[in-house]
């Protein structure tokens, strides 16, 4: 295969794109109002362009139901499942990391006992998943999904090897920027979140169609996990470090109720 | 100063390995005392099935109280936990067997609480599925009074011989109402 392939005509070049991420961000620059998400409609990347509500968000109050997240015990989830690297005859191949961190709510205070599941792909960036036609080879030592629970404190654990880029069909010579994806809950339904963590200095995100959908670079930076020597354990796996922030949730009604 | 939420991102069109799990769709046991089938299909601005998006469900008990246990994941069979998670098919459908959820309090509308992820879909929508039928209760509600009608026939599931069917449209002329809370 060569690289210098021309692209196929149906799938446009990364410039394309490029060019686009780049005007929307002009764009949200000059109207100076902040935004902390990713936007619905995001053309540049190309699958969201049916996927999206064209209709504002309905601003409501949350009704008792809303106001509490489903339980998660010791029942639901083996501590085991919190090391990747571990459940298979062989290690598998890869960076051996440390993914660790607190999930907490708007005011700082730490969402206990809270359900975390993450997956990934393996270090060759393929995930095995029926439907990942990468021609990376997978690892039979190696699934990728992880899950575990908050702590009393909030802080979570996993260990797992980092994940490889991979390419995808969203133009031609698309990359995903290599992530892990994390579904965390909150002590109310308000909180649920989906999202995925980054690498620092990985150049794949400034391409990347999905990561730049968070228009606001402090945003999409919250995102990135940090290298933590302390994390770090001796001849063992590389550390990182990612908070997770989960608002919308009890703690801002109390508060508008204390106003009230 | 407070901390800035985390940013969402896409569900990605990998999840079918990690997040369904056996049991997800069924709260209670399809057929049990009292199941009921909620389903519908997920549906894009083009009208065609959404075949890899994930349905969240979490829901009161019939008696209008909030479920407090734990055991969704590894359902004993007995238990109701009020979650549940349903990936839609190649045909963009989506089922779970459950129980009516009751009013929290009393005279309100009781309704299904709902989250919707895809591949294609930047950050999760919550929605509400009321439960037909108390049309006073309904008529009350604070978020379906707020709608014109036609906005508001999107939150309402409509009934078949086994349960409730309601289906969320993600963009189109009968486009979902999607919801915003607070501090979001
Ligand atoms: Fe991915």
């Amino acid at each position: 295969m060569s690289s210098i392939a021309v692209p196929a005509p149906e799938l446009e070049p990364q410039s394309v794109i490029s060019s686009e991420i780049a005007a929307i961000e002009a764009g949200y620059r000059q109207a100076g109002v902040e935004e902390t998400q990713p936007r619905l409609d995001y053309p540049p990347y190309r699958s969201s362009t049916l996927r999206h509500p064209t209709g504002d968000l309905c601003d409501v109050e949350p009704e008792t139901i809303e106001r509490w997240a489903p339980c998660f015990g010791a029942r639901d989830v083996d501590p085991l499942e919190a090391d990747l690297t571990a459940g298979h005859a062989g290690e598998p191949i890869g960076e051996r990391i440390i993914l660790a961190g607190r999930v907490v709510d708007g005011a700082g205070r730490p969402v206990r006992g809270q359900l975390v599941e993450i997956w990934q792909a393996n270090a060759a960036g393929r995930y095995t998943h029926e439907r990942d036609q990468h021609p990376a080879p997978l690892d039979p030592n190696f699934t990728g999904t992880g899950r575990c629970l908050t702590d009393a404190d909030g802080r979570y654990r996993f260990q797992t090897i980092k994940p490889g880029p991979y390419p995808w069909r969203n133009h031609f010579n698309a990359w995903r920027p290599a992530h892990v994806h994390f579904s965390v809950f909150g002590s109310s339904f308000t909180q649920r979140l989906v999202t995925q963590l980054y690498f620092p200095g990985d150049p794949l995100r400034a391409l990347d169609p999905i990561y730049q959908s968070i228009i606001d670079d402090r945003a999409r930076d919250r995102l990135v996990a940090t290298y933590d020597h302390d994390l770090t354990s001796h001849e063992w796996a590389t550390g990182y470090r990612w908070d997770i922030v989960l608002t919308g949730g009890r703690q801002t009604w109390f508060e508008s109720e204390d106003v009230a | 100063m407070t901390p800035t939420a985390t940013p969402g991102q896409t569900v990605g069109p990998f999840f079918h390995y990690a997040l369904p799990y056996e049991g997800d769709r069924d709260l209670v046991p399809p057929g049990g005392p009292g199941a009921v089938v909620l389903r519908g299909q997920v549906l894009d601005g083009a009208g065609n099935a959404v075949p890899d998006a994930l349905v969240e469900l979490w829901q009161a008990r019939p008696d209008g109280t909030v479920a407090r246990e734990p055991g969704s994941l590894r359902r004993d069979g007995w238990t109701f936990t009020g979650f549940g998670r349903a990936a839609t098919g190649g045909d963009g459908c989506y089922a779970f067997s459950t129980l009516v959820p009751g009013p929290t309090e009393a005279g309100r509308a009781a309704f299904f609480a709902v989250t919707v992820f895809a591949r294609g879909l930047l950050d999760r929508l919550f929605t509400r599925a009321y439960v037909p039928g108390d049309s006073a209760a309904l008529a009350a509600d604070p978020l379906l009074s707020s709608l014109p009608a036609e906005r508001r026939r999107t939150l309402i599931a409509s009934t078949d011989e086994r349960g409730f069917v309601f289906d969320i449209r993600l963009q189109g002329g009968d486009e979902t109402v999607f919801l915003r809370y607070p501090g979001q």
